[in-house]
């Protein structure tokens, strides 16, 4: 039987049996601490710094190692390989390093003046890694803290040269970009080693009290272009009808004019045929041509009237008007 | 045999002495050292990490942080030169360049910072109150990208002089002079925030909706505006395309009626009297129908030969 006792990775027997000598308890304690301290692992997304007598020695790749025990040499892991994320005027699932902040404080990070002394709420995601640990912990005391400074100072920057349409509308893509390399360059002033990946900007707002405004402005442009859609449409509707009936009416006076004329050709020649006979013998064509008419028209004629030439004021007596019964 | 143990033990016994004089020291990667004996600073600073050497209880080793460090500005409520009153937060970062120095001078991080505190403040105070606010906003007079017509002359921008970027240098510079003699070193100065103290924003914020207002009214008239032009048009075009067509169809009747004009009188021309005579003929066919009625005597032509045979 023995006590058994976990340090760390390590699992020691102790004897029941063990040496009443103090000294002897102590030495062994002492070799317990140095050899737990001596094992070491590095995660995979991660690089160690190991430290000797304070100094930087080297960084150590990720697997199980052994170094000088405690006072001699130390180690420090930083997850260089690890995508982080830091949040400005919200606050997602992800847990943030530090204190817990209020709602009020969360809003002041993302409310920002425009190039226009307009004011625009402008939450943002930076991503980053750590590009080099040993700049990360030895060239900035709390280089998260000061990052965060960066990020608002730059953001303000970036935003303070834009008018409240862009930042609103379309220089999104443009300010993280911006952003992105204007922060990048600040890190390399810095020189903390950190290395951007991307700056996310979320839903850019107005603040609330003048959000109603912005909207109305956004109705408004939308009216507009139906407006002007309607008419457009009305417009449409209208000319091309009116070009087919105009294209018609020109159409129609093409055939007036084509039967006018060939109309007249037509009488033309027919009467030109009918002179020339005439001219053979006028006489009797002409008396023919009366008769002709003559018996066409009398046959139907309602009453016929036929007065002696002797005869003469029976005009006034004829039953004129009075359907000749 | 017993000589042996006590030159052992007595080593043991320096070694821990020195051990606990502090004889041995370790400068880590991001501190320096200043080796004082009773409050007077020895020799030059230790700059470098590493395990060191000093006499053990005479001297005191100092530790000092080699790192930037920072300084956060408190919100200050400011007025600027044209009577805006704003909230800035700034901070800075800065470093203890001269460690002898700094020992002798403030040698605690606090007495530093509240110096540094001091001057930054007033210095930033006196940058603004000499400056409009659009000063302290922009940093470039760059163009904005408008996307139409209606934000255009919202979006007139104020030109700037010189500008956040300066303005934040300006003060830098004028830190970094005033710190030199503190063996402290101002290495950047930035405006966090600015934002308007909450008494003036509601204003703000009413002068932010008249403006999106008049921009909303601006697409109103201009929406009314194109769509009245679009309907003029259209009556003007009906206008052109019916006339047009009216013109083009009474000059084309017309020509067709002369030419069948000069065609007719060509013709009759030839022969006038035979046209009369015909022209009556076929009147009479067209015009004497059943509802005439007709008076004729025996002296006419048709009539003649039922009075008598001759």
């Amino acid at each position: 039987m023995g006590k058994r006792i976990i340090v760390g990775d390590q699992e020691f027997v102790i004897p029941d049996r063990f040496p009443k000598s103090g000294l002897a308890i102590f030495l062994l304690l002492i070799a317990m601490f140095m050899i737990w301290s001596s094992i070491y692992r590095v995660e995979l997304e991660e690089v160690g710094v190991l430290m000797t007598l304070g100094k930087f020695d080297k960084e150590v790749k990720s697997g199980l190692h052994i170094k000088w025990p405690a006072p001699f040499q130390k180690v420090i892991k930083v997850p260089v390989k690890r995508e982080l994320e830091m949040e400005f005027g919200q606050r997602g699932t992800k847990k943030q390093s530090g204190r817990r902040v209020n709602r009020s404080e969360i809003e002041e990070e993302s409310l920002m003046l425009t190039g226009d002394l307009n004011v625009a709420m402008v939450p943002w995601k930076t991503q980053y890694r750590i590009g080099d640990a040993f700049k990360f912990l030895f060239k900035i005391r709390d280089p998260i803290g000061t990052f965060r400074d960066m990020n608002e100072a730059v953001m303000r920057e970036v935003i303070g040269d834009r008018s409240v349409n862009e930042v609103l509308t379309t220089g999104r893509q443009e300010i993280a970009t911006d952003m992105e390399q204007k922060l990048q360059k600040m890190c390399d002033q810095y020189d903390n080693g950190i290395i951007i990946n991307r700056i996310l900007l979320q839903k850019v707002l107005p603040p609330k009290q003048v959000q109603d405004a912005f909207n109305e402005v956004n109705t408004a442009e939308q009216e507009k272009e139906k407006m002007i859609n309607e008419a457009l449409g009305n417009y449409n509707k209208i000319i091309p009808r009116a070009k087919g009936e105009g294209e018609q009416t020109v159409q129609q006076a093409e055939g007036y004019a084509t039967d006018r004329v060939n109309r007249a050709k037509g009488d033309v020649s027919l009467f030109n045929d009918l002179l020339a006979a005439y001219k053979r013998a006028p006489e009797v064509t002409r008396r023919r041509m009366y008769l002709e008419t003559m018996a066409d028209v009398y046959p139907n004629v309602k009453q016929k009237i036929i007065l002696d030439k002797d005869l003469e004021g029976i005009l006034p007596l004829l039953p004129l008007g009075k359907d000749g019964k | 045999m017993n000589n042996i143990l006590k030159t052992t033990f007595g080593l043991i016994f320096i070694v821990i002495v020195l051990l606990a004089g502090g004889a041995f020291f370790i400068v880590n990667e991001s501190e320096q050292v200043v080796i004082t004996k009773f409050g007077q600073p020895i020799g030059d600073p230790i700059t470098t990490p590493g395990l060191k050497v000093k006499l053990p209880f005479i001297h005191t080793a100092n530790y000092f942080d080699k790192r930037f460090l920072a300084w956060d500005g408190e919100p200050k409520q400011v007025s600027t030169r044209d009577k805006r009153f704003i909230n800035i937060n700034t901070y800075a970062r800065w470093r203890i360049s001269d460690p002898l120095k700094y020992a002798q001078r403030l040698f605690e991080e606090s007495k530093a910072q509240t110096r540094l505190g001091s001057i930054l403040e007033g210095a930033t105070q006196n940058a603004i109150a000499n400056q409009d606010i659009i000063e302290l906003v922009r940093s470039s007079n760059r163009d904005y990208v408008s996307q139409n017509e209606a934000d255009k002359d919202q979006t007139e921008k104020a030109i700037i002089e010189s500008g956040r970027d300066a303005l934040t240098k300006e003060i830098l510079e004028l830190a970094k002079e005033r710190t030199s003699d503190l063996g402290i070193e101002v290495l950047d100065f930035q405006f966090k925030r600015i934002n308007y103290v909450s008494e003036v924003r509601k204003e703000v914020y009413e002068r932010m909706i008249s403006e999106r207002k008049r921009i909303a009214e601006e697409f109103r008239s201009q929406g009314a505006g194109e769509s009245a032009r679009i309907n003029g048009q259209k009556d003007r075009d009906l206008k052109v395309i019916t006339s047009d067509a009216y013109r083009r169809s009474q000059e084309i009747k017309g020509k067709a009626d002369a030419e069948a004009a000069d065609i007719y009188a060509a013709a009759y021309n030839k022969g006038p009297e035979f046209y009369r005579f015909m022209r009556t003929m076929e009147i009479f066919k067209k015009t004497l129908d059943k509802e005439t009625i007709m008076v004729l005597t025996t002296d006419g032509d048709f009539l003649r030969y039922l009075g008598s045979m001759k």
